[in-house]
């Protein structure tokens, strides 16, 4: 199968293609140098905005965590139902859509791969058969270890290798992409009831601190070769004050990197980024994170945006979903897991009139303005937790459109107006920096190598968006480039086209990514595992891995660590 | 002389209840199953007892009133033609087959417009609209192994539905936090009556043939009601469970609302100004409820006499509330007993598929809910439904006689591995293979954890899986589906 997309202007920010008139030529789904003018389906993209495939880099679409999301709020689907076509499966919408909903929404928007970042090792199995569920996408998921009691016990006794060598077991076993982190210390604390409060906190009946954690486990990485870094949801999350933990943890990590390479991966940097000290003097501390953050390369991070909507917050995070809940009297899931982790449900409504919501809002924008190099901060949600992946063409206007921007802060509560930095901020993100903070970035921080580029040799996953940069000012027309990335003139994955104008005019499965790390010694971390497993769990060693026909479409990548 | 070929599989999930136990072994001899190890006697009896004359090895149709054998591609076309022509399908069950067959489900129902629904609807439906309300604060059985000191059975008797929950997951387990006070307490037994009496009493025990006195031939033993967990049941009766509990309550039926209240007030430090409650003297909550308070990590577990005794999902509503309550003081968990053992995968998979747990109605062309409308029974009681799809489930023997009525009157499929009191009255009845024994596939513990359902022995020649009938039942009403737009073009 040959494809030609002919005269788009093409962002390709990997390959230093900024806005070029030119030809992407595919074939087999995968680009390639040229194919031939005569045999080749041509599509004319002249006068249309071409880019790299969307990638996400943090968004809860699938498994335990995100299926109780949906079996609690019955009164967010009635608002967002989706009709069964030809070719298509019918689901719910909204803030935590049914996974062929999922598939076809994030397809529209011109995106092509996902990470589902949250995933109890447990429940491996479920998130597994939902992502195979996740139609048009490639896809990964991150399984949770941060408080995972063979972790903790390594770490505490100083044993790296070991560490290591369990890690690579659990990334195998679960099928699973990178290192995810939560609150560290933080969920095995909430198992009791309690929680951490700094990083030199002490975790109860284990001996170790977050930062022992997190340092731990930045090494690990690194000692597994893993094509991303650790993935981390600082402590404190969401609380007032909470951004000197994340400097102390940006600190922590200063000098783990040798090579010039990030070590790790802050994820929805807005909710780690509050200054003042309780819910009336909340205030954005944009300014002093983004500072820190201009004059250090060690980390990159994700956005965390708030929406004003109805939405549903769903973490591993248990304590700081009950602080949630305290602080609301919502419906409140809570939901712990054996050796493990944790996590917590709450549906939340972020309002305009209300404070801190606002400001919340505010310092996302700042933030991701405020940081210069847009190859460290990415544009996500925390779907569904700032609120659903629908809303990015709305941040993509507020990112590339000051005009936008303002026009909504105007409506959002007094207080929050007063304290915004963005009547400050000039900075509008060009088509080529919005490539990089929707596709490239994430790609790159994620080691996806043949993704989020159109190289010789990438996956041909191509987005066509109906924007004209030579003649449309996306500073002044805010609405026709949310209009635009809304729906997608083009969604091509694997030289596939899957959506037409914004329709889905084909459907493919996609793929699941995980990590198959060889580690020396493998058979040993088997035999300790089995000796031990049923110390630490209520179900079988044999019964405990995600068997290969668990992954509809699986594609192993191997990775040969150090240890 | 003959040599037996013996085989013992191990690891093997049990697909009888919702503890769905997966450490069972199973020794194979000649393709059959011939001891089980580790099982209580449900999944004893499961396992060696599922070879009965009683199975029916080929599809019936009913032809002129008498149900005759035919092949699977006619059942399967009859099956087709049935549900192709409806205009209001149900399809009703689930509950004891694997997830891969309740994915088919979904999009069976979604082709043919028709409601989906589950045994939920009659056991744990009130549950589900509970946590829909109220959410759920809850955990995996595993942390409760490790970390309870206060275990609470309300409306529920593991003893004899649930045997082995007990000693797998909650007060006779030992786990890192929490030493089982019972193990030591059965350790002792041991050193003084001896081996052989201790495995004898142990296995009589926990496969609840006899009374649980018989493990000491006198009380529940003392260990239970002093340090280390606490275990507290509250029943209308005195269950098994309840008799070697540190607390019974026993409360009079239909009272459960009144009680969780009162526990509520006192849990909130507020005063009651009666004697008794529901037929509980308030000083003996009192006490109950100093031991909540008191715990480093609580749980309540709930089963049918909670959900469906009056009050239903109110009762399940305020359970809840008295955990969040609970937590402001406490770690505190709940969890409903879920019975058969896949009715948590086939809520989950409904739900990651449509959104919803059960009661769906495809008939818009897209997933709607409202249970008490949306759901079988009273569809079947309005008489909406021209046409039955029964898979896994007997409903014949516990829906409202009306609801049976009116089913029977319109076209009947019953898939099921044995025949039972539905099948009798179907129109087109499927014998199918037996999942976790016959067919591999995945089923929900009811704390969702995800296990492997193993093929052990090899099915009957010829006979297919619920899985593989559905599929086919799928192709071939999409097959009548498009040849009925192309006469019609
Ligand atoms: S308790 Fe339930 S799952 Fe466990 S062995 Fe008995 S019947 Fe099977
Ligand atoms: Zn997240």
């Amino acid at each position: 199968m040959e494809l030609l997309l002919k005269n788009g202007f093409v962002f390709d920010p990997i390959n230093e293609i900024n806005g070029e008139r030119m030809d992407i030529a595919i074939r087999n789904g995968k680009i390639v140098e040229s194919v031939s003018e005569s045999k080749a389906k041509k599509i004319d993209v002249t006068g249309l905005t071409v880019m790299p495939g969307g990638v996400d880099i943090h968004t809860h679409i699938a498994g335990g965590e995100v299926n109780t999301g949906r079996l609690l709020r019955p009164e967010d689907h009635v608002k967002d139902v989706v009709r069964k076509t030809a070719i298509t499966r019918s689901g719910v919408g909204y803030s935590i859509p049914s996974t062929f909903t999922t598939g076809y929404r994030y397809s529209r928007m011109g995106y092509t791969t996902v990470m589902n970042p949250s995933m109890a090792p447990l429940g491996a199995k479920h998130t597994h058969e939902e992502l195979n569920d996740i139609p048009m996408l490639d896809k990964a998921t991150f399984p949770l270890i941060g408080d995972w009691w063979f972790v903790l016990e390594n770490l505490r006794k100083g044993d790296l290798e070991g560490c290591a060598r369990h890690v690579a077991w659990m990334m195998n076993t679960t099928k699973g992409y990178a290192i995810k982190i939560v609150n560290p210390g933080g969920l095995e604390s909430w198992g009791f009831g309690r929680n951490v409060h700094s990083i030199d906190d002490q975790v109860p009946n284990f001996g170790i601190t977050p930062r022992e954690i997190v340092q731990g486990l930045a090494k690990v990485n690194k000692m597994l070769n893993l094509p991303h870094t650790i993935h981390l949801h600082t402590n404190n999350l969401g609380l007032p004050g909470n951004y000197a933990t994340t400097l102390d943890t940006m600190k922590a990590l200063e000098n783990m990197s040798t090579d010039g390479k990030p070590v790790c991966h802050i994820t929805h940097l807005q909710f780690s980024s509050f200054g003042g000290e309780d819910w009336g003097t909340m205030k954005s501390a944009a300014e002093e994170i983004s500072n820190y953050i201009n004059n250090h390369s060690h980390m990159t991070f994700d956005m965390g945006q708030v929406i004003f909507t109805d939405t549903t917050t769903m973490t591993a995070d248990g304590p700081f979903e009950f602080t949630l809940y305290q602080l609301s009297g919502h419906k409140w899931v809570n939901s712990d897991v054996e050796t493990e982790t944790s996590g917590g449900i709450i549906p939340f409504h972020y309002k305009k009139k209300n404070a801190v919501n606002a400001i919340q809002w505010s310092t996302a924008l700042e933030l991701a303005l405020l940081i210069k190099d847009p190859w460290k901060m990415f544009m996500t949600t925390d779907h569904p937790n700032g609120g659903p992946f629908m809303s990015y063409p709305k941040i993509i206007a507020w990112l590339t459109s000051r005009k936008a921007r303002m026009a909504l802060l105007k409506k959002c509560h007094k207080k929050a107006q007063k304290k915004s930095l963005l009547p400050t901020i000039k900075r509008e993100l060009s088509l080529y920096e919005l490539a990089i903070v929707t596709r490239a970035g994430q790609a790159k921080s994620l080691g996806l190598t043949s993704k989020g580029h159109l190289g010789l040799g990438a996956d041909a996953d191509v987005s066509v968006y109906n924007l004209n940069p030579e003649t449309t000012d996306i500073a002044q027309n805010p609405k026709i480039v949310r209009r635009a990335f809304a729906d997608a003139a083009y969604t091509i994955k694997d030289g596939n086209v899957l959506v037409q104008n914004g329709k889905i005019v084909q459907t493919v499965s996609g793929k699941t990514m995980w990590l198959d790390v060889n580690t020396t010694e493998q058979l040993e971390v088997d035999d300790d595992m089995k000796s031990r497993f049923k110390e630490y769990w209520t179900v079988e060693y044999d019964n405990y891995p995600v068997y290969d026909h668990y992954v509809k479409v699986s594609d192993p990548i191997i990775i040969k660590a150090d240890v | 002389m003959t040599v037996v070929k013996s085989e013992v599989v191990k690891s093997v999930t049990c697909p009888v209840c919702g503890c769905l136990c997966d450490d069972i072994e199973l020794t194979i001899e000649e393709g059959k199953v011939t001891e089980v190890r580790n099982g209580c006697a449900m999944c004893e009896s499961k396992f060696l007892n599922y070879i009965s004359e009683h199975r029916v090895k080929t599809p019936l149709i009913r032809k002129d009133g008498k149900m005759v054998p035919v092949s699977y591609k006619e059942a399967i076309h009859k099956s087709a033609e049935i549900l192709a022509n409806a205009n209001y399908p149900i399809l009703y069950g689930w509950s004891s087959t694997d997830c891969e067959a309740q994915r088919v489900g979904v999009e069976l129902a979604e082709e043919i417009g028709g409601v989906l629904d589950n045994t939920a609807v009659v056991c744990h439906g009130p549950s589900i609209l509970g946590v829909q309300e109220a959410g759920i604060p809850t955990s995996t059985l595993g942390q409760i192994r490790h970390r309870a000191d206060v275990i609470v059975y309300w409306g529920c008797d593991p003893w004899s539905a649930h045997p082995r929950h007990l000693e797998r997951y909650t007060a006779f387990t030992d786990g890192r936090f929490e030493d089982s006070e019972w193990m030591s307490y059965i350790n002792k037994v041991k050193a003084s009556v001896g081996k052989k009496k201790f495995a004898a009493v142990k296995k009589r025990s926990l496969k609840c043939e006899t009374e649980p006195e018989a493990i000491s031939d006198n009380k529940p033993p003392e260990t239970l009601n002093k340090e280390g967990r606490k275990l507290i049941v509250v029943d209308v009766r005195e269950s098994m469970t309840g008799k070697v509990a540190d607390y019974f309550v026993q409360v009079k039926p239909n009272k459960d609302f009144e009680i969780l209240q009162a526990i509520r007030a006192l849990v909130k430090d507020e005063d009651l100004d009666v004697e008794e409650v529901g037929g509980v003297p308030v000083e003996y909550l009192k006490e109950v409820v100093d031991t909540l308070i008191n715990c480093q990590f609580g749980v309540i577990f709930f089963g049918m006499g909670l959900t469906q005794s009056a009050g239903k999902f109110r009762n399940i509503e305020i359970a809840i509330s008295l955990v969040r309550d609970l937590n402001a003081r406490t770690k505190f968990v709940i969890m409903p007993m879920r019975g058969h053992f896949n009715v948590t995968g086939a809520n989950t998979v409904f739900t990651w598929q449509s959104g919803y747990p059960y009661a769906i109605d495809f008939s818009l062309g897209y997933p709607q809910y409202n249970p008490g409308e949306t759901s079988v029974v009273d569809i079947l009681l309005r008489k909406e439904s021209d046409a039955s799809l029964i898979i896994a489930s007997d409903p014949a023997s516990n829906f409202p006689k009306k609801a049976i009525e009116h089913m029977t009157k319109t076209p009947l499929i019953v898939i099921d591995p044995h025949m039972n009191v539905t099948s009798m009255v179907g129109d087109v009845v499927f014998p199918s293979t037996i999942v976790g024994l016959e067919k591999a596939g995945t089923a929900y513990r009811m704390d969702h954890v995800p296990l492997p359902l193993k093929k052990v022995v090899e099915p009957p020649e010829g006979l297919l899986s619920d899985e593989e009938i559905l599929t086919r039942i799928l192709e071939e009403v999409r097959v009548i589906k498009s040849q009925r737009m192309k006469g019609a073009n």
